[in-house]
């Protein structure tokens, strides 16, 4: 029985999927942000998975500009969300709609 | 044999893990659930050999990310359970199923290709930190220098955002001082949510 790229990639459309599901049915923002960390890690795994099969290593350093793109969502976007909380005393989805979109 | 008992073991502990974060009413339950989960996936980036890879995982998700997610916590009423309104969960579940079908048509087309070709061998000689330092210095170092500076701008706009009142201690001062600041905040706060 033998581990092959397809059972990797898999894993990850799946964990994709999970992240996919939490982004539609979550409204608390935190928790909107943790969906999001699922999505960008499922990522990772497909391409650490490419990078092994095709022994090419272009897939690891993808995954690590990922990473760092998400530390920086983390920090940016969890200033915006303390300000927001400050302001409003809530972290709801449905009351940000001063857009009125 | 035993790359594939890992395999699955740690399948299905971080799916486990990714429900648990994304189903649960808590918020406590979905950190710790969502720290354990980002272990797990560095079990598979040791499996595939990328050993630097898997470190930076723990280092960066669970040490700095998870550490920031529990310091965000600390500002918001975390105790209670989260209310959170539904309105239609079957046009959820539909969403869910579409993209998820989407997702795995775009996922299997490097399957479907076969001339794929290395831009970048692997060589067994070196070690994987040791190639990945040549690569990243050599042929990725202008993302590399472009990442550097979005991560300062991102560290600028967090402690700027997060960082207001950051001179006075809520510990020291006395009941009526703290009082008497959030008095004098929620004036200004109020002018500025205006415009």
């Amino acid at each position: 029985m033998e581990i092959t790229l397809a059972h990797y990639l898999v894993l990850s459309s799946v964990l994709f999927a999970i992240g996919l599901i939490g982004v539609m049915r979550r409204k608390n923002l935190l928790m909107l942000f943790f969906a999001t960390e699922i999505l960008l890690n499922a990522t990772n795994i497909g391409f650490a998975a490419i990078a092994h099969f095709h022994n090419d290593l272009t897939g690891q350093m993808f995954a690590f500009f990922v990473i760092a793109i998400a530390a920086s969502e983390v920090a940016v976007g969890l200033g915006l969300l303390i300000v927001w909380y400050k302001r409003t005393g809530k972290i709801d989805l449905d009351i940000m709609t001063s857009m009125r979109g | 044999m035993f790359e594939a008992i890992a395999f699955y073991l740690f399948a299905a502990l971080t799916i486990g893990m990714f429900t648990i974060t994304v189903m649960t009413s808590q918020a406590l339950y979905a950190l710790t659930a969502m720290a354990a989960g980002m272990i797990f996936i560095s079990a598979f980036f040791f499996i595939l050999g990328a050993d630097f890879l898997g470190v930076i995982q723990i280092i960066v998700y669970t040490g700095a990310v998870m550490a920031l997610y529990a310091f965000g916590m600390m500002f918001f009423d975390t105790t209670r359970t989260l209310v959170e309104k539904r309105e239609n969960p079957r046009t959820i579940f539909l969403l869910g199923v579409i993209a998820a079908t989407l997702v795995v048509f775009i996922v299997i087309s490097p399957i479907i290709s076969t001339h794929l070709e290395a831009r970048y061998p692997i060589e067994a000689a070196l070690g994987n930190s040791q190639a990945i330092g040549l690569i990243l210095f050599t042929k990725f170092l202008v993302p590399f220098e472009v990442a550097a500076v979005m991560l300062l701008v991102a560290m600028i706009a967090g402690i700027v955002l997060a960082g207001k009142k950051m001179d006075k201690s809520l510990t020291l001062m006395a009941e009526e001082e703290i009082a008497l600041m959030s008095a004098a905040q929620t004036k200004p706060d109020s002018q500025e949510g205006a415009h």
